[in-house]
């Protein structure tokens, strides 16, 4: 095994280990957002697409115009998509605001 | 090192630290959407400082796929409706999947005669991996679709076989190390991967999605991560090993929360149809069936409510429904919370994310442990369309195939309304005790036009 393969494995075990430790805190309430952003992440696969769709083999080019459609669409439609998740949490308070015309009353009976 | 290339690595590491802070970020709902803006300036360094490689030599298919690509991921998340969120991800993962074994394909095929020993076993392992993600994430969308049946398709040995292929697979990715230049090993690799996807996911039953989506988010990651090992790229190794993480980390979340083994989950084909001997006597059990105006009277008649939403939910999109009622139960003086099961609905935080679709603030959102104790000392609770998480049967029966998994003790509260479409089992084929309990008022029907009945009978009576 080369040098450059053991420092690669200890990037990866790192990373998982780091990974593991930051979507631990993760809540549930997030869960569905944790999974498309961490799917828009995975989209940097788009990175090696690129470098397939650019190089100077035609079978190459091909395959790589297909999977840098692919990361894209995962890229882009993943960030868009999660944003547009996380924009409906809103924190209690802000409930208020809209479509929550009740939410004032309730407040007020419950405290 | 020449200055680009070093230019190059520094945007990766920029990147790869700005995606550890985006998730980061996710662990409150207040930091999330700005820790999702740090993950998007990564991903545009990482993209933009790749495009200075020197192995990029014609830049025409890469603006085609960019722009192509844009097109469609916009287009798509735009156009989607909130309930459709686990096929959405399903079928983002297949697309995952796709790119990581192309650029496999491309590799081995560009330059396998060159590449060193190891980098060629990575490339099969990317290859192998990305191709299973691809057709498992196909079938679990067509499940998830209902094109295909979501209940457990299986046949004696399939467990054998599936894993013989695995282990072939992982022989002939041996084989390819030491013979690199044996294409059809290679293809066979990648065969093995397609076919592979397919049969593993057909056991598995429409109730178990959450640990398929989870675990088909880690094989992406995974992939992403060989592709890194076989082009020597870190950026891709610390991405895929986020993602695989995250994807493991929640797969072994929702199967505790089933309290099952991930084994059992992959090859358990949990939600196989009833014996005809057990159907038959659930038919002749007597339950109450209760009209709208019956739920309403309970419902006026109540200081505290909690609803339990299920898959049922989603399907006939009922959030804003469930919203509406809960609205006018708190115009009422009514204390109303909602109690989210792990495992309700087709993926992780499916509820979570269609109750806040539908302005309900998360404060609301009560989990398994933190609202268990609550029921006994509750007036009314609303099961919208869930099923197996408030099944007694996994506390008392130990014959149940859902014994042990942690439930809601729906039926220690004074009455419990259930909103079911019929009294079908469905395909889950597990049969529910409570929906034949005293306390338990069965309303039948379509949950959003039942809800809006309810709504309505609050507001008439005083």
């Amino acid at each position: 095994m080369s040098l450059e393969w053991m420092f690669n494995l200890y990037v990866f075990v790192l990373a998982t280990f780091v990974g593991y430790q930051v979507i631990s805190r993760v809540p549930p309430l997030l869960h569905t957002p944790l999974m498309s952003g961490t799917n828009a992440i995975s989209g940097i696969s788009l990175v090696a697409s690129l470098l397939a769709a650019g190089s100077h083999h035609s079978l190459s080019q091909i395959l790589g115009f297909v999977a840098v459609t692919c990361a894209t669409i995962n890229v882009v439609g993943g960030f868009l998509i999660t944003d547009r998740m996380l924009r409906m949490f809103r924190k209690p308070p802000a409930a208020r605001g809209e479509g929550a015309p009740d939410a004032k009353v309730k407040a007020g009976r419950s405290s | 090192m020449t200055p680009t290339a070093t230019l190059l690595g520094l945007c990766y590491l920029v990147a790869a630290v700005l995606f550890i802070l985006c998730l980061r970020g996710l662990s409150s709902p207040e930091s999330a959407r700005r820790g999702l803006l740090l993950g998007e300036i990564g991903m545009l360094i990482a993209v933009v400082g790749t495009l200075l490689h020197k192995d990029i030599i014609r830049y025409d298919w890469i603006l085609a796929g960019l722009v192509l690509g844009s097109g469609i991921g916009i287009a798509i998340s735009a156009w989607i409706p909130m309930t459709k969120m686990p096929e959405r991800i399903a079928f983002s993962h297949a697309f995952g999947g796709l790119a990581t074994a192309l650029v496999g394909v491309a590799e081995y095929t560009r330059e396998a005669e060159h590449l060193a020993y190891f980098k060629v076993g990575a490339l099969g392992f990317e290859t192998f991996l990305g191709f299973l993600t691809f057709t498992g994430s196909l079938m679990a969308y067509g499940k998830l679709q209902g094109v295909i049946s979501g209940a457990p398709v299986t046949w004696k040995g399939q467990n054998f076989l599936n894993i013989g292929l695995f282990f072939g697979s992982l022989c002939a990715i041996g084989l390819l190390v030491v013979h690199r230049e044996m294409h059809q090993v290679f293809f066979a690799i990648a065969g093995t991967g397609l076919a592979l996807g397919v049969m593993a996911v057909l056991p598995i039953g429409g109730a178990d999605m959450p640990v398929v989506i989870s675990l088909l988010n880690s094989y992406a990651g995974l992939a992403a991560c060989a592709t890194g090992f076989a082009l020597g790229s870190q950026i891709l190794i610390i991405s895929g090993a986020l993602d695989g993480s995250s994807g493991l980390l929640l797969s072994l979340l929702m199967s505790k929360a089933m309290n099952r083994s991930f084994a059992n989950v992959l090859f358990g084909a949990f939600g196989t149809a009833l014996e005809p001997g057990q159907a038959a006597t659930q038919q002749s059990k007597s339950y109450n069936e209760a009209t709208v105006e019956d739920a309403g009277a309970v419902l006026k008649a109540s200081q505290s409510v909690i609803f339990v939403p299920g898959y049922g939910m989603a399907v006939s999109q009922a959030q804003h429904a469930v919203r509406d009622l809960a609205a006018s139960l708190e115009r009422r003086g009514i204390d109303v919370k909602y109690a989210i099961h792990p495992v309700a609905g087709r993926m992780p935080g499916h509820m979570n994310v269609l109750l806040a679709e539908a302005n309900v603030p998360y404060d609301k959102l009560f989990d398994l442990d933190d609202i268990n104790d609550d029921f006994a000392r509750t007036d009314a609770v609303i099961v919208v369309g869930a099923n197996d998480v408030v099944n007694p049967a996994a506390k008392k029966d130990p014959s149940s195939p859902i014994y042990g998994m942690p439930v809601f003790n729906v039926e220690q509260s004074r009455s419990v309304i259930v909103l079911k479409r019929s009294m079908n089992p469905g395909f889950s084929g597990v049969e529910n005790e409570l929906f034949f309990l005293p306390n338990t008022m069965m309303v039948l029907g379509d949950a959003k036009k039942t809800l809006l009945a309810m709504i309505a009978e609050l507001k008439e009576g005083h």
